[in-house]
């Protein structure tokens, strides 16, 4: 129940909510955040510092913004109750498509892009159409489409590699690029990181005069003051990490995708009608069809998005890696869905935040890249990342059956409950009303 | 008449849940070798004191005693009733589909030999049980291949295989049609023959005259009587006062109705059940509403009251068949939700856990999810309107919850059941068709419901209200349709209907309707 209170009662309020705010679900979400930030310093501390150096920091969202890509894709798929192995096919498929257009039959690159998504697009009909319309489980739809797509790849390409050209190579391996005057720094990732931070102030600003509009719970001045001095705080230590690169390395253009992809999701997920339906298929598909959702469309859509992200992603992966290869996008599936139930959703479905799909995408990232910095070998890395999606969903699983909060959101809870106050004035009215309603017939039960 | 003895006593047996007193006090005798009726109007208790002689509540969760041949007996769960001599057949059966008969008869039960299953005697022993039961047919035959008579025989089979003394039925016929009923009956009496007792629930109370000796009345809990058929006389109109016998005052708000026009109509309604293609759930059934006007369906458990109510609301239920539905002197066709909902109809169902709400939902999402593009613009919906909805409904409707972010399965079932009311209240419906709206509310939340209907009926709406609580039709509709397989047979001014009528129409397919 906690996933879809999350987008709820935050949205309205204040958008940054969400991401803090009240709920068992956010609870949830907050520790995993907490957990991110621990990965984070201990590795810090285990690397000497290698793992929040501006190299390391730019490596890290260029490797892995197609699998968070993916993420956003999955929690929606997940969200609506199914699961969607074919990603990483799906993927590979689109980039040698893509890739074979390029080189043989000369599509100027833009063009290129549109048509990959197109593919995608046409892939995820496909895998729509057997889901929604003919009722096959997604997981053996995308179980025969990671079959199909994968010997699909290999049949095109001729299990062969098929190079791309420069200008392509910006969506995967590009950064922002040096304008201005000199500074030390680069501009743009400067400029952006600015944008943001005064975003989240202009954010958090609005959120109180709604609050003060709408007689609802104000959060405490001080507390607004804090989480925006926090987030702040961050977002400029980052930006100058990001800014302060090797030159010609800054920000990477893939990073802005996604970043642009999970504003957009996020949106879509909380504030559109289709958001609400697909968590309303999730969450009880007869209820939501007697409500007059048409669970069909919805169910096709989410699996056609999924297909559409992952093109993407895999374009974004051959951008990067200079060429389109057989063995592209080999277990991304695993990678997405992971991070998904890390960030708190559902196996049944109905529950799940694109955010915090992200947040559990970034845990396995940072794990993967400061193991690696440490030198761990790949057999060890993927044990410890196996035990680490366990114990994550596992220690959540066991606690929601003691019905209790997890663990993590204990830890936060008195933080929760100080920061945004959940005063009882609403039940004032209540109790005075029952005047006129009172049963007649009180005494003679 | 031989010397009987008693074989199961139970004893002042009272058992509550949160908020709600289901059995205050209840005694139940049965005699060796006895055919026990028990009878009763829904959710009066039956099934919850059958629950408690089989063990499903288990002992400590009530008060009283369970004398069991002499011995006290303190079941903890199914198996120990089992083990006793005690079966319990329920209304859904517990077979496995995929399994044969001889695998289900066996299932957890299973003969073993050198620690491996003994399925050449498991199936031999099959044979002799199904002879016994009557039933001819080969025990591999999976159960799905089987009609839902003969699985009722294979239950019947299954528990005679645990040397059974006490045989609980529980609306055994409801799904079977008049050969296999008659079947069933005669296995039953049969099995009387030979020292086994039965306990039957059924509303069918002219099988319970034809079969029964003696009859226990459970009314709101108690138990009320208990007659004994052939010395005291019993006849069907007997045993339906002792069933509804209850007075109806000031459980309902004052109201005066004010009655206009037909406006919504529907003609020869008729549908096919989803899975089994010679059934129809609904035959021919034809109904008005007028507007301001609260029409009232009666009928029992699988009557086809659901069934004809969900195949109206855009068809979600079955395999539409026939019929034609005028609104406002304006034929509609209502094939989707959606449709129904466009065109003003909301239903509100019977199970407003699996079927009205999303539990993972907070109340405010919940109550504009049937509509929300009215709060919406565009594709983008707006919080803001959602919210300040939300706490109108709240207000108004009196759901009691600290805020309107509070998750609906952390709601009381009557606050659940507002919330479902203003889901539907939200998408401005002129025709509302209301599924058991009261069903595990208690009283106090009743009284408000019964208002909220009130009111919706004063604003010139339509309200077809379906419900198995015959003072509630009673004290609520203006005018009473019955329904009986499927379909309607009487229609009934409120004024005009007494709970004897009313029963009589729901269990017989006698007379002839009368439309207005």
């Amino acid at each position: 129940m906690s996933s879809n209170t999350a987008p709820i009662d935050t949205k309205k309020v204040e958008g940054r909510r969400s991401i803090f705010g009240s709920g068992k679900n956010n609870l949830r979400q907050f520790g995993i955040l907490f957990s991110l930030i621990a990965i984070i310093v201990l590795f810090e501390i285990l690397t000497d510092g290698l793992t929040l150096s501006p190299g390391n920091l730019i490596n890290l969202v260029s490797q892995y913004s197609y699998i968070l890509i993916l993420a956003i894709g999955m929690v929606m798929v997940i969200i609506a109750g199914h699961i969607d192995l074919s990603v990483g096919s799906v993927a590979a498929f689109s980039g040698i498509v893509v890739a074979t257009s390029m080189t043989e039959w000369n599509f100027p690159w833009p063009l290129a892009v549109l048509f990959g998504l197109l593919v995608g697009a046409v892939i995820g009909a496909w895998q729509g159409f057997w889901v929604a319309y003919i009722g096959v489980p997604a997981f053996i739809v995308t179980l025969a489409g990671m079959l199909i797509f994968r010997g699909g790849n290999q049949f095109f390409g001729n299990a062969n590699t098929v190079p791309v050209p420069e200008g392509f190579t910006v969506i995967g391996a590009g950064y922002l690029p040096e304008v201005g005057p000199v500074t030390g720094y680069n501009n743009l990732t400067l400029l952006l990181g600015f944008a943001i931070a005064i975003a989240i102030a202009v954010r958090e600003w609005r959120a109180r005069r709604v609050q003060k509009t709408m007689h609802s719970e104000m959060t405490p001045l001080w507390a607004s003051v804090l989480k925006i001095g926090v987030l702040d705080a961050v977002v400029i230590y980052a930006t100058f990490l990001f800014a302060g690169g090797r030159v010609g390395t800054s920000f990477p253009v893939s990073g802005i995708i996604l970043g642009v992809l999970v504003l957009f999701y996020s949106f879509v997920t909380r504030n559109t009608i289709l958001g609400r339906h697909v968590y309303a298929v999730g969450g009880n598909k007869l209820a939501a069809e007697l409500s007059g959702v048409n669970s069909r469309r919805v169910n096709f859509l989410v699996m056609m998005n999924m297909s559409i992200l992952a093109s993407l992603a895999g374009m974004i992966f051959v951008a990067r890696a200079g060429a389109s290869g057989p063995q592209d996008g080999l277990s991304w599936e695993l990678d997405a869905i992971a991070a998904v139930f890390i960030g708190g959703a559902a196996v049944s479905g109905g529950i799940g935040t694109v955010i915090g799909s992200i947040v559990g995408g970034l845990v396995m990232a940072v794990l993967n890249n400061g193991l690696q910095l440490l030198g761990v070998g790949s057999d060890l890395v993927q044990i410890i990342k196996g035990l680490v999606l366990l114990v994550a969903v596992g220690v959540d699983v066991w606690n929601k059956s003691q019905g209790r909060p997890s663990i993590i959101g204990l830890l936060t809870r008195n933080r929760k409950v100080s920061d945004p106050p959940t005063p009882p004035p609403a039940v004032l009215p209540d109790s005075g009303t029952p005047a006129s309603a009172r049963p007649a017939d009180r005494p003679t039960n | 008449m031989t010397l009987e003895h008693v074989i199961l006593e139970m004893r002042s047996i009272t058992k509550e849940f949160p908020g709600v007193k289901a059995l205050s006090n209840v005694s139940l005798t049965v005699m060796a070798g006895e055919i026990h009726a028990i009878c009763g109007e829904n959710g009066a208790g039956k099934s919850t004191l059958m629950k408690v002689l089989s063990g499903v509540y288990p002992y400590g969760s009530y008060s009283g005693d369970i004398i069991f041949q002499g011995t006290e007996m303190r079941f903890k769960d199914i198996r120990s009733s089992e083990a006793a001599g005690i079966a319990i057949i329920h209304q859904e059966l517990a077979l496995i589909p995929e399994l044969s008969i001889t695998e289900n008869i066996f299932l957890g039960n299973e003969p073993t030999r050198w620690g491996a299953i003994d399925w050449v005697g498991a199936k031999r022993t099959a044979y002799e049980l199904l002879a016994r039961v009557g039933l001819r047919d080969d025990p591999d035959t999976l159960i799905k291949n089987i009609g839902v008579g003969k699985q009722q025989l294979v239950e019947i089979a299954k528990a005679l295989n645990k040397s059974v003394k006490v045989l609980i039925l529980d609306e055994p016929t409801a799904a079977l049609n008049e050969a296999d009923s008659q079947h069933l009956l005669d296995l039953i009496r049969g099995l009387k023959g030979k020292g086994i007792s039965s306990i039957m629930i059924s509303h069918k109370l002219n099988e319970i005259e034809q079969i029964a000796d003696s009859i226990t009345i459970i009314r709101d809990g108690r138990a009320i009587e208990t007659l004994d058929i052939a010395a005291d006389g019993v006849n069907e109109d007997r045993i339906i006062r002792g069933m509804v016998g209850r007075s109806l005052e000031s459980r309902f708000p004052d109201r005066t109705p004010k009655i206009g026009e037909v406006f919504f109509e529907v003609r020869d309604w008729t549908v096919q059940h989803p899975q089994v293609s010679e059934r129809m759930v609904v035959k021919g059934s034809n109904l008005t509403v007028r507007t301001g006007e609260i029409v009232g369906i009666a009928g029992l458990m699988g009557a086809g009251r659901t069934e004809l109510a969900m195949s109206i609301f855009g068809r979600s239920y079955g395999n539409f068949i026939s019929g034609r539905i005028f609104k406002d002197g304006r034929e509609i066709e209502l094939r989707n939700v959606g449709e129904a909902i466009e065109h003003g109809l909301a239903y509100v169902s019977e199970d407003r856990k699996a079927l009205g709400l999303n539990l993972l939902d907070d109340i405010k999402r919940s109550i504009v999810s049937a509509k929300l593009s009215k709060i919406s613009a565009g594709p983008v919906v707006n919080d803001a309107k959602e919210y300040s909805i939300a706490e109108e409904y709240r207000k108004n409707l009196r759901i009691k919850t600290p805020n309107v972010d509070m998750g609906v399965s952390k709601l009381s079932g009557g606050n659940q059941q507002k919330v479902v009311l203003a889901k539907w209240m939200f998408t401005d419906p002129d025709i509302l068709i209301l599924d058991e709206p009261t069903r595990g509310i208690d009283v106090g939340a009743k009284y408000e419901i019964y208002g909220i209907i009130q009111a919706l009926a004063a604003q010139g709406k339509g309200v077809i209200l379906i419900s198995s609580e015959l003072p509630e039709l009673l004290g609520l509709a203006d005018r009473i349709y019955t329904i009986f397989e499927g379909a309607i047979t009487d229609c009934i001014d409120g004024v005009d209907a007494d709970p004897e009528s009313l029963m009589k129409s729901m269990t017989s397919a006698k007379k002839k309707v009368r439309s207005i």
